[in-house]
């Protein structure tokens, strides 16, 4: 599995892609909406873990503009909300089955990745 | 209560909760951050256990890192607590210097958010000016909010404070295309009735790329 996971909190992507790998997961990460889109124009991913909310861009038109360079890739998408409307709210956004909650745990966010896949 | 007192109080309380929510998912961040390095901790224990050397280098970045959140989250928290008593006095005497620095506290993720970067221009010295903070604090996010619908992302923007007669000019600076970007109209009602709560004039100059807002001293105080 390839994955790239976008956030601009880099302490975070870096520490989660080294827990990915750890697992078997080849993990790269991007902080910026630019930098995720320079990895698609060299290289492919199975699945794309996307903070909603990114500078300069929201998530939902990030994954648009990568699905356009790359149409097979799966997305989840991640938020710091933390109220359940909020969660609701992002549900309704992107869809429930790709959403999860920071902070994240590693076992539900590998079961999704394996769930969305194989979706 | 007559409509303009209705629409500060909402408008407030619309400001309040939309602050406090930003802090909470500011907060959340911190926690998710500081959630991977104690998972990655974990991680390395396992692999300890396991036969694999510990590298102690290793452990002291992440407890640093660790530390790093937990001061980012105190920041968080000071800044939040300064916002939350800005609403206990309806008047009082404050330098104006402090309200731009936790102004510039509490919008920087959403400055970050538009990539925009907000530049603060140094005083002269401390501006005192008796005002209601919360208000204040109010009428400048809603500024800054227009200033950065107009301004879009990749722009440096400078935030001023001037003292001028007995008041304060706050001037929202260097916003290049004012007359061209597409933004809502400005003042609105939200900030008519804030400017008139506060005693302020709020001024869009698009000729000379500045949104400014002239705080009077308030004479009822």
């Amino acid at each position: 599995m390839q994955v790239l996971l976008v956030d601009d909190e880099e302490e975070l992507v870096t520490a989660l892609a080294e827990r990915l790998s750890l697992r078997g997961i080849e993990a790269l990460w991007a902080t910026s909406a630019e930098e995720a889109l320079r990895f698609l124009e060299r290289r492919s991913f199975d699945l794309a873990v996307l903070d909603v909310k990114i500078p300069k861009i929201d998530g939902l038109q990030l994954k648009k503009q990568m699905q356009a360079m790359r149409p097979g890739m799966k997305f989840i998408f991640v938020t710091g909300h933390g109220s359940d409307r909020d969660f609701q709210t992002g549900v309704a956004e992107v869809g429930a089955d790709y959403y999860l909650v920071k902070p994240l745990k590693i076992e539900d966010l590998i079961a999704k990745m394996k769930e969305v896949l194989e979706s | 209560m007559n409509i303009q007192d209705a629409q500060v109080g909402l408008g407030g309380i619309q400001f309040f909760g939309k602050m406090a929510a930003s802090i909470s998912h500011e907060i959340k961040n911190v926690l998710a951050i500081i959630n991977e390095n104690a998972g990655l901790l974990e991680d390395i224990c396992f692999m300890a256990e396991r036969g694999k050397p510990i590298d102690p280098a290793r452990l002291k970045r992440l407890s640093g890192s660790v530390k790093d959140q937990i001061r980012r989250a105190d920041h968080i928290m000071t800044v939040m607590n300064r916002f939350a008593h800005s609403v206990d006095e309806a008047s009082v005497s404050i330098d104006v210097s402090e309200v731009v620095e936790l102004l510039v506290s509490l919008s920087a993720r959403f400055v970050a958010m538009r990539g925009v970067v907000l530049e603060v221009g140094k005083s002269a010295g401390p501006v005192a000016i008796t005002t209601c903070p919360f208000a204040l604090l109010n009428l400048l996010w809603l500024c800054l909010d227009y200033v950065l619908t107009v301004v879009g992302p990749g722009k440096a923007i400078e935030l001023l404070a001037e003292k001028t007669g007995d008041g304060v000019w706050f001037r929202f600076c260097k916003l290049d295309n004012m007359e061209t970007g597409a933004a809502p109209p400005f003042p609105a009602e939200r900030e008519i009735a804030l400017g008139q709560a506060l005693h302020a004039q709020i001024l869009r100059d698009p000729a000379a790329g500045e949104v400014r807002v002239l705080l009077a001293q308030r004479r009822d105080a």
